[in-house]
């Protein structure tokens, strides 16, 4: 429960246009390291900010995050099993863009199911697949953030694999 | 790892932009959008756009602002490729923004050459020759179908002609195509053997309402916002129609509304309510499956026995007297008065809680929210939405009546927060000649055809292999009988177009069946044909169509169809053109002067000779006006530049459905009989699973898009079956298994998908998906009047094989949401 209250008061904040404030709230969140700029070449280029240490992580306790910047809230996990796409020694780390891309409400992470749980329309998504949506109205599965941990156990965030909700670049440029 | 676009970037819409008014395609709800096009090599800003706003910045939840990539594609407008952006309208009243998992892949699920997408989409016409299908021209095809036709119709005779035509709107159908199909074959031909696209006669859904003077589709969808209870029978609109839900249910339960969920399991209607009205304030009537019309006779008889009944408005609205309808071959129950139907349809709280498996308490708690008199002793407002679980369940006529006796007892017809109406699957768009001719009941035709019958077949987007009942054996003689007519053409290749002719009927007289298919894609029936003709789909041709609460819009066409793929309707008139020049030839003048009238070139040339000649003040240009908010029907006038609508129906208690003069509502005198249909009860006593069927909110309906869009085909690559995990345990299957089902008329196949909520023998899988269909299982009899019960289904499941490696990707986790 005190991870589902974390992410409501980030979604609480975050709703009012306070992100500054919403990635304060949580732990271990981080500013982006670099500052993400307008490219003109075919493809984004995503920054690579570093979320937080191996270290930090609690087994299946969300850990708030923002990524590719601090307007864009996300959530870091262990999740205990071995699934596709996990990052670190076990292959269980992984990390989501947590605005449901259906409406953009900021959502809740279920522990007892490893789900991500929209309050706006009752979406839900499963962190063990992808991102996968289980049940909903988002015409898309959950942004995934690609993770690189290096020698030290630092997790860096480096890439999006779906458009992040409310903006059509993941990379916001001017 | 789940399907992921990969898309980082979408271009931005530009603020000139073209901007054009969509309804949705799919369900009857309707929700408006707009479709956004802009030449291939301009775009928008991040400081300059459609949207007036500076998108460098992060926008936040509802924004009208940003566009998934599902609501983006590449397409042909004008000859051109053009960007597309399809995304929901925050200033239609339907939706209000909203968009469902359907709707929102408008874009994505349009034919492009460029991104890939719909490649399946016909282009051409296609001709069965040299042992395949080839491409033709239209003039060839036409010619080769109307010469078929013409040997086996003539002026006295038309029996040996076979029609399945859709009737529905949005999609393919609409006003304009509805007449289309509908002139050529009950107007310059009286066809009687024919069906419609999703049961096997040419029927109503719904004889009972209609003959009791109610409209099925009879109030606005505000009054969910407006009623003190919603009740829902045999539904599930957080499903199938999702922005109904969510922006008029929802409203109404926050307004304070008390929901009742009539269904054998739990949905996630029943879920979602209780998140947003609390647990107490949501009934789950979990009752036997079928059992339905003993649950509202029970209702009825103990709301009437209370005296909470609208005594003024059945004295001044409703029959007065004895019977009015006597049961017979076309009435499978007797229609008359309220205290008619009291003494016919009577039934106990015990009896209705043994039939139903409810407590008599869940019973009396239902009446007391439907009709218990408030504190202050005004009326209950009570909205009754239902559809496929009594539509195409047990005893169709009767437990419709049931239901509408209890909105007419208490007053809920044609007042605000009342209406007792169909929740519908496609939107409506019904304008033909009169049907009278084809009969009640009407000819059962996929039986007729399992018999031998029929010699030539036009197929109008059906697709019998996957939504009918007795499916497999459909498909076993319909592949028999068109492959007989395939050898013959594969036997005379070379031949002359008479000779190739000659074959053909010779095949036919010989017991074989000549198919036409018109269709947008190569449907499964359709590997059946010897003649596929392409058509295009709503906004590849401008289109009208109506919604549930009869909101009827114009969509434009803001892309090109594929290829030289036509509207139906132009396929019709076309398809009369060569009827009369072949019937010319042939010297049949007489017969040929019927299939005059059809020098149609667009279109709105179809409107105009066919809806707007009852709606003289309908045109496009004033449905273009009026925009995504459109006008309800019936439209009574045009004043200040707009049409003049009709919010609901009969809020003035006179009832026209029926066409009787006194304008007085029947009541239906239907009491409970258990099982109607041939073999059901056999069926259930032979069998231990329930099998019950329904749609989910990812696939619409037949999938017939969806079986090419990665996004669905990852999450279910086949369809599911939900299943009780301790079934599953005692039948040794783990989630994502393939099992087989199978019973005494069929086969068919299934993924296991663990359902916790389920109750021990009582499954749920998806109806009409094309690798797993579940009308192989599904027996031959149906309630009368040819009304298919596709619900009451019971079979045994064993394993066929352990998770594909698609299915064992997926998640097999709770649908019900954890806040």
């Amino acid at each position: 429960m005190k991870c589902n209250k974390l992410v409501d008061t980030g979604r609480r904040q975050f709703l009012r246009g306070g992100v500054l404030g919403a990635a304060g709230v949580a732990a271990g969140a981080v500013l982006p390291a670099s500052q993400a700029k307008a490219q003109a070449r075919a493809m984004v280029d995503y920054p690579s900010n570093r979320l937080a240490n191996l270290a930090d992580l609690t087994l299946n306790e969300p850990m708030d995050i923002t990524y590719p910047d601090a307007e864009s809230p996300g959530v870091l996990l262990k999740l205990g099993t071995r699934v596709e796409g996990g990052a670190g020694p076990d292959g269980d780390v992984v990390a989501f863009s947590v605005l449901c891309p259906h409406k953009g409400y900021n959502m809740s992470y279920h522990a007892a199911d490893k789900t991500l749980n929209c309050p706006g329309h009752f979406s839900r998504f499963d962190c063990e697949a992808g991102g996968q949506q289980v049940w909903g109205h988002a015409t898309q599965n959950l942004p995934q953030f690609s993770l690189r941990i290096d020698d030290a156990g630092d997790i860096f965030a480096e890439g999006a694999d779906e458009l992040i909700y409310g903006r059509l670049s993941n990379v916001l440029e001017s | 790892m789940a399907y992921k676009r990969q898309i980082d970037r979408l271009p931005i819409i530009p603020a000139d932009a073209r901007v054009q008014n969509v309804t949705c395609h799919y369900c009857i709800v309707g929700c408006g959008y707009k479709a956004y096009t802009w030449p291939l090599k301009q775009q928008g800003t991040t400081d300059s756009n459609w949207a007036g706003v500076d998108l460098s910045q992060q926008q936040y939840a509802e924004t009208d602002a940003w566009y998934a990539p599902s609501m983006y594609n590449v397409v042909k407008q004008g000859g051109k490729d053009v960007h597309l952006v399809i995304k929901p309208d925050v200033d239609c009243e339907v939706n209000l923004g909203l968009g469902s998992v359907r709707g929102a892949r408008m874009a994505e699920n349009r034919r492009s050459d460029i991104t890939g997408t719909q490649q399946q989409r016909l282009t051409d016409p296609l001709v069965w020759r040299y042992g395949t299908w080839q491409p033709a021209s239209w003039d060839d095809a036409l010619d080769l179908v109307a010469r078929v036709t013409a040997r086996v119709v003539d002026k006295e005779d038309e029996n040996d002609l076979y029609v399945s035509m859709f009737d529905h709107g949005g999609s393919a159908g609409g006003y304009e195509n509805t007449w289309g199909t509908g002139k050529l074959y009950f107007g310059s031909m009286k066809i009687k053997n024919c069906r419609i696209h999703n049961r096997p006669a040419y029927n109503s859904e719904v004889h009972s309402t209609r003959d009791m003077g109610v409209d099925e589709l009879n109030y606005a969808y505000e009054d969910y916002q407006l009623a003190d209870t919603i009740f829902l029978v045999g539904t599930n609109p957080v499903e199938c129609q999702t922005n109904l839900y969510l922006n008029h249910m929802v409203k109404g339960m926050q307004n304070g509304a008390k929901v009742i969920v009539v269904d054998p399991r739990r949905t996630v209607t029943v879920d979602n309510s209780e998140q947003v009205a609390g647990a107490e304030n949501v009934l789950h009537l979990a009752i036997e499956s079928g059992s339905d019309l003993a649950l509202f006779n029970t209702l009825f008889t103990y709301i009437a026995d209370q005296g909470w009944v609208d005594a003024e408005f059945i004295a001044a609205s409703t029959f007065q007297g004895d019977v009015a309808v006597a049961e017979d071959a076309a009435h499978p129950a007797a229609l008359g008065s309220f205290e008619a139907a009291r003494d016919a349809c009577r039934l106990s709280l015990a009896d209705g809680a043994a039939i139903t498996g409810l407590t008599e308490a869940q019973i009396v708690q239902a009446a007391e929210w439907i009709a218990m008199p408030k504190e202050d002793g005004s009326r209950r407002k009570t909205v009754t939405g239902y559809e496929k679980g009594i539509i195409w369940g047990n005893d169709n006529y009767r437990v419709i009546g049931a239901l509408v006796n209890i909105g007419l007892a208490t007053g809920n017809v044609g007042r605000e927060g009342g209406g007792v109406c169909r929740l519908g699957g496609h939107q409506e768009g019904y304008f033909r000649p009169s049907d009278a001719h084809v009969g009640r009941p009407a000819p059962y035709i996929d039986q007729l055809i399992i018999g031998g019958g029929g010699k030539v077949h036009h197929i109008w987007a059906n697709d019998h292999y996957k939504t009918t009942l007795n499916a497999a054996e459909f498909k076993r003689v319909y592949n028999k009988r068109s492959n007989m007519v395939k050898e013959a053409m594969d036997a005379r290749a070379g031949a002359t177009r008479e000779e190739l002719v000659d074959a053909i009927v010779g095949a036919i007289e010989a017991g074989g069946i000549f198919s036409v298919c018109v269709d947008i894609i190569h449907s499964q029936i359709g590997q059946a044909a010897h003649v596929i003709l392409p058509a295009v789909e709503s906004g590849e041709m401008n289109l009208t169509s109506m919604n549930g609460e009869r909101r009827l819009r114009l969509v434009e066409k803001y892309m090109d169809g594929p290829g030289s793929a036509q509207p139906d309707c132009i396929i019709a008139a076309r398809l009369a053109n060569h009827m009369e020049r072949v019937l010319r030839e042939e010297g049949r003048e007489e017969y040929a002067d019927q299939f005059q009238g059809y020098d149609w070139e667009t279109e709105e040339d179809a409107f105009m000779d066919g809806y707007h000649t009852a709606n003289p003040e309908v045109t496009y240009a004033r449905l273009k006006d009026m925009g995504n908010n459109g006008v309800q029907e019936p439209v009574t006038g045009f004043a200040d530049g707009k049409l003049v609508g009709t919010k609901r129906l009969y809020t003035d208690g006179v009832f026209t459905r029926h066409g009787r003069e006194d304008g007085k509502a029947l009541f239906c005198m239907g009491a409970w009989r258990g099982l109607q249909a041939p073999g059901k009860a056999q069926q259930k006593a032979s069998f231990r699973f329930l099998i019950n069927a329904g749609r989910a909110n990812l696939n619409w309906q037949n999938w017939f898009l969806d079986q090419k869009n990665e996004f669905v085909m990852d999450r279910f690559p086949v369809p599911f079956i939900q299943i009780h995990p301790e079934d599953m345990a005692e039948l040794g299957l783990n989630p994502g298994d393939m099992v087989e089902i199978y019973n005494d008329v069929g086969a068919t196949q299934g993924l296991v998908y663990p359902e916790p909520t389920a109750r021990r023998n009582e499954t749920f899988m998806i109806f009409g998906a094309p690798n797993g269909t579940q009308g192989n299982v599904i027996n031959a009899g149906t309630n009368e009047l040819i009304l298919p019960n596709y619900k009451q289904t019971w079979a045994n499941i064993r394993k066929i094989s352990d998770a594909t490696p698609a299915a064992a990707r997926v998640s097999y986790k709770s649908w019900e949401v954890e806040l």
